[in-house]
């Protein structure tokens, strides 16, 4: 046991040495092993968060074939700290007739709800927060608590704008939560339990490749629970301005800004956790818990940089085709997939693994076939009836 | 002392407190978000209670719907965004003596028991609780039908919602 | 170790409040909230009978589980009432809900 194959167990060896030494009491010595860890976490996340605003801007900068922040530093590498200076000597503003705790509270719980979702991450094979045994659960129980802020925020600013901009935007999120939990059980039934770890450890095929609707409904889910493009109704400026977050100046803002951007790349890293292997890379994570951590940031980065790609290319969705995708396609959709996989899982059980892999994946496809049959079809009726109404409208104006 | 009584006192206080403010504060809105404090207390005590999966689902189906369900309900059910006006019944003087003759009377019900002061016994090691309630919930001869029947209440209950608040254009 | 009666107390104690809170507010909405705490208390109650008594069947948590459920559905079904009622009467308190027909 060195530093380079279970860094956490050294280093905590070490301070809890330290402690003993110092003759703290065994209890408060645990205690403030872990504390130490959770700001550990907590702090590497925030530096993530920082580096993201840069790597935001330069992909968005390439995807609109300009080169982005290039001023600041090497590369525009110190824009995101001039942005953060920028944010906090902002004015502070209060609006009038605001309700000052919930309105100071909202930013802080929208960050918080991000921060939650890093406890169950596994990072390595030994380096995780907590080994969950419903991970899986508590992602959504996160996700409620971000809704909850948005509301509180959308209350609390005084402003009819803002109210209504959160309604919409926690219908959205509230509907769309429903395909991510029917698709985030396709993982779970693959690999027989809700724990991030076992899931992990269970992909010796990744998941994406024995169940690809599932990732794809995933992940349109997920940049909708996220409140991006083309689900950003919240951003919707010739709309409603800035929704939720229209009276929030300086850093309150810059703390629902960073917190979009982190649970972007979070839910980045729930991709790759749940369908892309999340830190195995054909054997390579053997070779050290930071492999593993890298292999596990690259993916994150790869689920990041599709979530950017879609919303940088994608238009917004209307509002009331936003929730009739999700409630008549999303929704049965997800749940014949789950279905299928369940059945299937159980059906070949005793087959090997090729025939299996071969099974799903050709069962996947065949489902999602239907599936764009069905809407083609749907879409065809409708267009000739629209068709159809203006002929004939046409016809009667005519004559 | 031992910790796990003192988390337990502190949650405690966490939950009666918001509890009390639930049902006395004059805003609508803050008695809706002090209901979220209490539930994530509900949900803590659940999980010193050993009783990990219920905590979650708790706080999925407490908060992230129900509270959310109440807040909505709030905003729409009003003229004003400000309340006005008393928040108590003429006689809540009644209700408050009710309450307290009620929580006496289950008291000394519950003193009368010999159970009262069991301590907890250990539980096996290897148990998976929720692998146990999985099983408990789709066994044929363990409670599948009153599962199956809850699905059943979930879908009357939705068909019967939308029904009543649907707005005709 | 925590002795079963301080968990029946608590949930006593949150039944009770309640209860207060059922009987003494005007606001409909209000109300249903005081339904919600006695809910959770009957779960507490639940969960913790489920612990100290026999832990391996699951009775205790099926049944919150249920708890859960019915709760949803009732509080659809009230707060959709709730909005109903508001929409013809312009109010919700209570006691100014007192006549079957207008």
């Amino acid at each position: 046991m060195n530093l380079w194959t279970d860094p956490i167990g050294v280093i905590a060896g070490w301070l809890g040495g330290l402690l003993a030494a110092w003759s703290v009491p065994a209890w408060l010595a645990g205690f403030a092993l872990q504390l130490i860890g959770v700001v550990v976490l907590v702090s590497l996340m925030m530096i993530i968060d920082i580096l993201l605003v840069w790597v935001e801007r330069k992909v968005v900068a390439r995807f609109q074939d300009r080169l982005g922040p290039n001023r600041v530093g090497p590369f525009g590498l110190i824009q995101p700290f001039a942005d953060i200076v920028k944010l906090l000597i902002k004015e502070d503003i209060t609006p009038n007739g605001a309700d000052r705790v919930v309105y100071n509270l909202a930013p802080i719980l929208s960050l918080m709800s991000v921060l939650l979702l890093w406890a169950i991450v596994p990072i390595a094979p030994k380096i995780f927060g907590v080994d969950l045994n419903v991970g899986a659960l508590y992602i959504i129980a996160a996700g409620a608590i971000g809704t909850l802020s948005i509301i509180m925020a959308g209350w609390a600013s005084n402003n009819k704008y803002a109210l209504i901009g959160a309604f919409r935007q926690v219908a959205v999120l509230v509907s769309f939560e429903v395909p991510m939990i029917a698709t985030m059980l396709v993982p779970t039934v693959l690999a027989g339990s809700m724990g991030m770890n076992a899931i992990v450890q269970a992909q010796n095929v990744w998941y994406v490749f024995t169940s690809p609707l599932a990732a794809l409904i995933f992940i349109v889910a997920a940049i909708a629970e996220l409140g991006r493009a083309p689900f950003d109704l919240n951003e919707a400026e010739s709309e409603i301005v800035a929704g939720f977050h229209i009276e929030y100046t300086g850093m309150k803002f810059g703390l629902f800004y960073a917190g979009e951007l982190l649970h972007a790349f979070t839910f980045g890293g729930f991709w790759a956790i749940l369908f892309f292997g999340g830190y195995r890379l054909f054997g390579l994570e053997r070779l050290g818990p930071l492999v593993a951590a890298a292999i596990l940031m690259a993916k994150a980065l790869f689920g990041y940089w599709v979530i950017m790609w879609v919303r940088y290319t994608v238009m917004r969705v209307r509002i009331d085709h936003m929730l009739a995708l999700n409630w008549k396609f999303l929704t049965p959709l997800a749940f014949a997939v789950l279905l299928l996989t369940a059945i299937l899982h159980t059906l070949l059980r005793g087959t090997s693994a090729a025939v299996y892999g071969a099974c799903m994946l050709f069962a996947n496809l065949a489902l999602g076939a239907i599936a764009l049959e069905i809407v083609r079809d749907f879409t065809k009726r409708q267009r000739t009836r629209t068709d159809g109404a203006a002929a004939a409208a046409a016809t009667a104006a005519g004559r | 002392m031992v910790a796990a009584q003192v988390i337990f006192l502190a949650v405690g206080l966490i939950v009666l407190g918001s509890a009390v403010m639930v049902v006395t504060t004059r805003s609508l809105i803050h008695a809706a978000l002090w209901l979220v404090v209490t539930l994530f207390g509900v949900a803590a005590l659940y999980a010193i209670l050993n009783a990990g999966f219920l905590a979650i689902v708790q706080v999925v189906i407490y908060i992230g719907a129900i509270a959310i369900l109440f807040i909505f309900a709030v905003m729409l059910t009003r003229k004003d965004l400000r309340d006005r006006g008393a928040q108590q019944n003429p006689g809540w003087w009644l209700g408050a003596v009710v309450a307290v003759l009620s929580f006496a009377g289950l008291l000394t019900v519950m003193r009368g028991w010999e159970g009262f002061s069991a301590v907890p016994a250990n539980t096996p090691a290897g148990f998976d609780a929720v692998a146990a309630l999985g099983n408990a919930l789709v066994q044929p001869d363990a409670f599948v039908l009153p599962f199956e029947v809850a699905s059943l209440l979930l879908l009357a209950a939705l068909v019967g919602a939308v029904y009543i608040a649907f707005t005709r254009k | 170790m925590i002795p079963l009666s301080w968990f029946l107390v608590l949930s006593a104690a949150l039944f009770s409040i309640g209860l207060f809170g059922v009987l003494s507010r005007r606001n409909g909405v209000a109300i249903l909230l005081g339904v919600e705490l006695m809910l959770n208390a009957v779960n507490i109650n639940l969960v913790a009978f489920w612990r100290y008594g026999d832990s391996i069947a699951m009775v205790g948590q099926v049944f919150a589980i249920i708890v859960f459920a019915v709760a949803a559905a009732e509080v659809a079904v009230g707060l959709a009432l709730v909005i109903s009622v508001y929409r013809q009467r312009n109010t919700v308190i209570a006691n100014d809900l007192d006549m079957l027909k207008w």
